[in-house]
């Protein structure tokens, strides 16, 4: 793998940013009820990320130490209220559905990680394909996420039925906790238990080790 | 003959790059560029897209006044079928018309804030929780053949976590609903959201306001109606999981069509106008 498709690569499954590094996990629970505004909501992370990360990367070398979190802030936030404003011109519906959502991608952990981290150090190019494909990593749990609470929820995949719902005359009953924050917890949660059973590289060491103490090793 | 001097790097920008990067110039030289840089990026696409933006507010807020009349026909844009409808704005105390703003552009959200446009509904009369009442709303009326047809009224109240707002479509004689509508709301998704449920608003079609006193009598009920009793014009099926938002429709309902709300306009246009 070449350092490029490795960069835009890694982040989707060996170093995904909710599933391993379990960063901007708040916005997964709150955007993806339905395919639609999960698809956006990570269209535009992947923006937001490649888009700082080239600015902050271009500036890297004039940057001032000691206030260079305020800096990158200032990047992203506009940055963000440019998609934000885009949304509201060109696709009025799904910027109301992600309400405050989108305004919220400047506090998302993951867009300051990848700025501190990796663009602050880097060459304009990799930090792009870096923050593409922490964004991919990021849009594609959102989407897992989405499928199964859109599917399960509210009997649809991108708005288009595929269980017909009791309450339009079908057979299927639908599991409300889908519809509820809570269950994109236990979505994620057991993303990450089946991640890390199939890559038991990913499992964090204990911080601590149980062990017997004898009574003469006590005193 | 003396040491060549350092050659002094020419410009602006030349001089900013080659200054240390922790000395206080840089720090406020590197600061103010980029704040230059970053807003005129975000005022520029704020000024530029707003008539978009705007645009796109006015025809989702016109959509849903011509759902809620029926008159939203496929392929017909939205400007085009809104031509059928008329704008007028009430003075809510009075009950007649009034012409002290457009109302294409009136807000009523931010009337309702301002002291001078609004009065604070006591708590006791303030069963849809909107606590300012102000003191114009727009109405939206379908005429044909001069006579009035549909009267569309903007409502809103507090549901279980929101304010909900939506239109309400009565009759011209004001007796019967023709449809009931939201389109702002943050209930729960898939139990109070289910007020958007086109399915269940069908249910307020043809539903009685009044009862035989004159009194506002329409109502959400808990359960399903009993087609056979004696309220069953007057009641609407509950949603199940979603008992206090509904409620908060029911109120909002009693609230704009009672004498705090658009109470007296409709006796003024039961009257024969208003």
């Amino acid at each position: 793998m070449n350092r490029y498709s490795k960069l835009l690569l890694e982040p989707v499954v060996d170093r995904n940013p909710i599933t391993l590094q379990v960063l901007g996990v708040c916005s997964a629970l709150a955007v993806t009820t339905q395919m639609i505004p999960a698809l956006i909501m990570g269209l535009a992370v992947i923006f937001v990320i490649g888009s700082s990360g080239a600015a902050i990367s271009a500036i890297r070398n004039h940057m001032p130490g000691n206030i260079r979190i305020i800096i990158q802030m200032t990047i992203i936030a506009s940055l963000v209220i440019l998609v934000d404003q885009f949304l509201k011109a060109f696709a009025y519906d799904i910027s109301r559905q992600l309400s405050v959502f989108v305004g919220l991608i400047i506090t998302n952990c993951i867009v300051m990680g990848r700025a501190e981290a990796f663009a602050s150090s880097n060459p304009v190019g990799p930090s792009i394909v870096d923050g593409i494909g922490h964004g991919l990593g990021y849009g594609a749990i959102l989407l897992a996420v989405a499928f199964f609470r859109e599917l399960f929820g509210s009997g649809k995949l991108f708005g288009i039925e595929i269980l017909p719902l009791v309450t339009e005359g079908g057979w299927y009953i639908p599991n409300g906790l889908m519809l509820l924050a809570p269950s994109a917890f236990f979505i994620i949660g057991l993303m990450i238990w089946g991640i890390r059973a199939w890559k038991p590289a990913q499992v964090e060491k204990t911080e601590y080790q149980i062990h017997v103490v004898h009574r003469t090793e006590a005193l | 003959m003396s040491e060549p001097s350092h050659p002094q790097p020419a410009g602006l920008f030349a001089r900013i790059a080659t200054m240390p990067n922790n000395s206080v110039g840089k720090m406020i030289l590197v600061t103010i560029i980029l704040s230059l840089v970053c807003s005129v990026l975000v005022a520029s696409a704020a000024v530029l897209l707003k008539p978009m933006q705007q645009r796109n507010v006015e025809l989702a807020r016109k959509a849903r006044i011509l759902e809620v009349a029926g008159l939203m026909e496929p392929g017909r844009s939205i400007e085009e079928s809104f031509q059928d409808v008329e704008a007028r704005l009430v003075d809510l105390d009075s009950g007649q018309f009034s012409d002290a703003f457009d109302p294409d552009t009136y807000n009523q959200q931010i009337a309702a804030r301002d002291p001078a446009l609004s009065t604070a509904v006591p708590p006791w009369e303030d069963i849809a929780g909107i606590q300012r009442r102000p003191r114009y709303a727009p109405v939206y009326l379908v005429e044909s053949d001069g006579r009035i047809e549909q009267v569309i009224l903007p409502v809103h109240g507090y549901g279980l976590w929101s304010t909900m707002y939506g239109f309400l479509a009565l009759s011209g004689d004001t007796q019967e609903v023709l449809g009931l509508i939201f389109y702002q709301h943050a209930e729960t998704p898939g139990l109070g959201g289910e007020i958007e449920n086109p399915r269940w608003l069908a249910r307020w079609e043809g539903k009685k306001v009044y009862g035989p006193d004159g009194e506002v009598r329409l109502q959400v009920i808990r359960g399903s109606v009993d087609a056979g009793s004696e309220s069953a014009d007057w009641s609407v099926d509950g949603i199940s999981g979603a008992t206090l938002t509904v409620m908060g429709v029911s109120n909002m309902v009693k609230f704009w069509l009672g004498e705090q709300g658009f109470g007296p306009f409709l006796a003024k246009l039961r009257e024969g106008g208003a």
